[in-house]
């Protein structure tokens, strides 16, 4: 049986059956004896004191078990944990307990749980306890926030601002200056990342189980990251490492904001310990929208000067990133650790300067979002390069030529501080043009104008970073990790340290190991999301798991290929280096029909009794994957809006991407990762956007008012791709679940700016903002 | 304390009796009282559409709906939509086209999908995607969500319309 290029084959995925018919456990879907329900209390304020928290009401009631505050858990549970404390962060600013102490800092802020017996006895006795506050004024602004007479987050740091990094830029502004005198243009702008909700499909979760004889707990959690939570968990409520399990089950959508270590996961953890009682919590849509982290909420300002040709000599961004009202795991680093290192985009900038605030203000704690950081980076870089263009009445693709990194200049050192291993940035946009039939749509651009309809047209040529982490960047190392069984019927068992959740490794990485074995895809299993099977591991978020935990798996692979090689040549009575595998066959090099099969030596393996002295039985190895460096998938996107002049309402005619993740070891998931990148990048630009009015109250707070991207807003989306290898994994594989969000976001921006005939607008591009800016010109 | 309310409601083709109060949503009663965890909540404003179940034939949202307003109905959740190990050409469709990634939706988006061919049985991509524009989907971008109906289109004028109910 052929085997041939399972690698990059689009089949159909293993994950399917149990989902198409309804038969997957997600959080909510656990029922353990004995089980309680977990509600929240939460601040109807942005920002005040606590002066009385009155529970006697909802102790009575009848089956509540129990009201906990920042009282009970004081002593017991820690601070929810941060990754990175940058300046003042490090000295407490910004760190919190699970449950609000004193004050209340943003609305949806957790301040008192109830257990009670049942979910709805949980809601009644909620709205029973009676919180007293006294209400502060409050700062919803980061520029605001960042004045003098601001109100304060925290008094005894005298700041909002946490940590600021101010560069002098003497050098740069010669560089500016130098430009200027020779011709060039110096083009300043305002650019707004708006604050935006990651909008899982499934709302956060918790079932925490304490067995009061062992000591032991078992955490199964909605949650991107099993190994992190259960580490940081036990730390946090003062459990020895090996007594706590963590089981992530079938996950409804994680997108960075279950990539976390949340208040709810802790107090849910301390509850069961005090009650013996499995305990459950899961949120309503509203406090979902409230209380998960929040994604972007950065402004910068930048300024980016080119020669009159349009080379750009140089680009100076001060930005300043909003990160809510509190420090969660890594709030602080999504502008400076994430976004920074790759300001320059897929362009050869030689002159940057890089300066930054980090800001608290009263809103929900900002944290990972789709791309953390890097949408917000490639956003800077393609606008100022279409800033540019438009100052010099240039198109937009021509000053991207113009400035691209080429190719015979990897690996790539930017002057921002990223290394970029591969790439062909033009070949992309060239791809990119000839798929969207670019001097056509120009051309069509033309004739609409002329009729006075607004046509506009937007390319973005995007890299990202991804592939985390080499030694040494975060205090925890971020490798990934495999453990490969190979068992006596043939089966073969993979445990994986990731936690996808929709990317499909259940199907890639069987795919890897049948491929590499010559095996039926149907015998591999790849199991994930428990830390009691699975090896130590980092998680599934930053775009990493098929380069780094599919990398783990493959080198696993190998080893136990080589086991079976002298497991083989005993045999076969020949010698090691004569024996060869192909399509699941041991042979002889030179005699084929000298041939043992695989699953023959994986029996022979694991019954043992054949085996000769020095080789141990069994065939199970486990494979620890560490990038050397990071990796960097990149492309073109170029979409087309129509916005009615009558009403300003935008209209996403076309999308066109083509992007380059390296190998592709499954097409089908590829373009699924684009298409729903694509989406929520789109969703940024046109609809998307988290309010709230100067108190500090949340204005989006259901769908009613966040507007979701829907079926009925999109054109169909038109894939092509490159594929430039990777040498820094054995699969040449760099990562592909961010890039459709971080390419597309731009794409609209520019196409919007475009059709306008502005140098640009800020989003999310509603019809109101468009209405108005037409009827300004 | 509240006096609960006797219903009798038929769930993939099986009765039921139970004894609810007044206020429990279908949803919670389909999922916790009878244990069919396929059906989803994801939202409470009735907006997102992962509770999307059958009464009585058709396409309705389950966390809108009180279970004593199912007293006397028929009830089919995405448990219910195929014969026992057969899978119904709208889930195939999803299998097939790569329709769902974290699958949370799906459910819902598949019980949709069927109200809409049941309406329309050969759409045109416009009208599928504006007959799901109740059903929010995070993962898909809804590209092959609507290549998953087309198929599944296809498929159900290609052969004899499917009868819908377990229990055979």
């Amino acid at each position: 049986m052929g085997i041939a290029a399972l690698l990059g084959s689009p089949i159909k995925r293993r994950e399917d059956p149990r989902l198409i018919t309804g038969q997957a456990t997600y959080v909510d879907d656990i029922k353990l004896p004995g089980m309680v329900h977990m509600a929240v209390v939460r601040s109807p304020y942005g920002h005040a004191r606590i002066t009385r928290i009155d529970t006697d009401a909802a102790r009575q009631h009848p089956g509540v078990l129990a009201i906990y505050t920042a009282q009970d858990l004081k002593g017991v549970v820690g601070n929810v944990p941060i990754a990175v404390p940058l300046g003042h962060i490090a000295n407490g600013m910004g760190v919190h307990g699970p449950l609000a102490e004193g004050k209340v800092r943003f609305y949806g802020d957790p301040v008192a749980v109830v257990i009670a017996e049942d979910r709805y006895t949980a809601r009644d006795a909620r709205d029973l306890i009676d919180v007293d506050y006294e209400p502060l004024p409050a700062v919803v602004d980061v520029e605001k926030a960042m004045q003098p007479d601001a109100p304060l987050l925290y008094e005894e740091f005298q700041t909002n601002v946490a940590f600021s990094m101010h560069p002098p830029t003497d050098a740069i502004d010669k560089v500016f200056e130098q430009t200027k005198a020779d011709g060039g243009v110096v083009v300043k702008a305002r650019l707004v990342n708006q604050r935006l909700a990651p909008v899982s499909m499934e709302t956060r979760g918790v079932v925490a189980e304490y067995r009061k004889a062992g000591k032991t707990l078992t955490l199964w959690s909605s949650s991107q990251i099993p190994h992190l939570l259960r580490n940081l968990l036990a730390a946090t409520v003062g459990l020895p490492q090996h007594h706590v399990r963590v089981i992530v089950p079938e996950v409804g959508g994680g997108f960075g904001c279950k990539l976390n270590v949340y208040p709810e996961e802790l107090v849910a953890a301390f509850a069961t310990m005090k009650l013996g009682r499995p305990v459950k919590w899961i949120e309503d849509r509203d406090e979902n929208l409230a209380a998960t982290t929040h994604g972007r909420d950065r402004v910068d300002y930048i300024e980016v000067a080119a020669t009159k040709d349009g080379r750009v000599t140089g680009l100076k961004i001060h930005g300043m990133s909003d990160l809510g009202a509190y420090c969660q795991l890594l709030t602080d680093i999504m502008m400076i650790g994430l976004g920074f290192p790759v300001s320059c985009g897929s362009y050869d900038i030689p002159n940057i300067s890089l300066s930054g605030d980090l800001v608290f203000t009263n809103k929900a704690p900002t944290d990972a979002y789709r791309g953390a950081g890097r949408p917000e980076a490639a956003y800077v870089a393609e606008r100022a390069m279409d800033l540019v263009a438009y100052e010099l009445g240039k198109d937009p693709v021509e000053v991207r030529k113009l400035n691209f990194v080429k190719p015979e200049q990897f690996p790539y050192k930017s002057a921002a501080g990223a290394l970029y291993d591969t790439g062909n940035y033009e070949g992309a946009l060239e791809k990119a043009l000839q798929l969207a039939d670019y001097p056509r749509l120009r051309a069509e651009q033309a004739q609409k104008r002329a009729a006075g309809q607004l046509m506009g047209i937007g390319v973005s040529s995007y890299i990202e970073i991804c592939g985390l982490a080499p030694k040494g960047t975060l205090p925890v190392g971020l490798y990934e990790s495999a453990r490969v069984r190979i068992e006596q019927s043939g089966t073969v068992m993979v445990y994986t340290g990731s936690s996808p959740h929709g990317q499909g490794e259940e199907t890639s990485f069987a795919q890897i190991v049948a491929e590499e074995f010559g095996i039926p895809v149907d015998n591999v299993l790849v199991m994930h999301g428990d830390t009691d099977s699975t090896p130590e591991g980092r998680g599934t978020y930053g775009s990493r798991t098929l380069a780094l935990g599919g990398s783990a798996v493959f080198n696993a692979v190998q080893r136990l290929k080589e086991k079976m090689r002298q497991i083989a040549a005993h045999m076969l009575e020949a010698s090691v280096a004569d024996v060869t595998v192909e399509d699941g066959k041991f042979s002889v090099a030179g005699t084929p029909q000298k041939a043992v099969s695989f699953a023959e030596v994986a029996a022979a393996a694991n019954l043992s009794n054949t085996l000769p002295p020095g080789i141990e039985p069994g065939l199970e190895t486990t494979a620890f994957f560490e990038p050397e460096a990071c990796l960097f998938p990149f492309g073109t996107h170029i979409c087309v809006i129509e916005i009615d002049k009558e009403t300003g309402e935008p209209k996403l005619t076309r999308f066109v991407a083509v992007d380059d993740c390296g190998r592709q070891i499954n097409p089908l998931l590829v373009q699924g990762q684009l298409h729903g990148g694509i989406a929520q990048g789109v969703g940024q630009a046109l609809w998307e956007q988290v309010v709230y009015d100067e108190n500090g109250q949340l204005l989006t707070s259901t769908f009613m008012d966040y507007a979701m991207p829907i079926a009925e807003e999109f054109p169909p989306f038109e894939l092509d791709h490159t594929v430039t290898l990777t040498p820094l994994n054995p699969l040449g594989v760099k990562g592909v679940g961010e890039a459709g969000t971080i390419g597309s976001t731009p794409a609209v921006a520019a196409a919007v700016a475009d059709a306008l005939g502005v140098a640009h607008i800020d989003m999310p591009f509603t019809a109101e903002k468009l209405w108005k800016s037409i009827h300004q010109q | 304390m509240t006096v609960k309310s006797e219903i009798t409601v038929t769930v993939n083709g099986q009765p039921y009796r139970s004894q609810v109060e007044p206020r429990l949503l279908l949803v919670h009663y389909l999922r916790e009282v009878l244990d069919l965890t396929g059906t989803h909540i994801g939202c409470n404003t009735s907006q997102c559409g992962a509770c999307t179940v059958l009464l009585d034939g058709e396409a309705v949202k389950a966390c809108t709906l009180f279970a004593v307003q199912a007293d006397g109905c028929e009830v089919t959740t995405i448990e219910g939509l195929a014969p026992e190990g057969g899978l119904h050409p709208i889930q195939e469709g999803f299998w097939e086209k790569h329709g769902l990634q974290c699958g949370f939706c799906t459910p819902g988006m598949i019980m949709a999908s069927y109200q809409l061919l049941k309406d329309r049985p050969n759409p045109s991509e416009e009208e599928i995607r504006h007959e799901l524009k109740g059903n929010i989907c995070r993962c898909t971008g809804y590209e092959n969500i609507v290549r998953a109906v087309q198929y599944a289109a296809e498929r159900m004028q290609a052969s004899a319309s499917q009868p819908v109910g377990a229990g055979e």
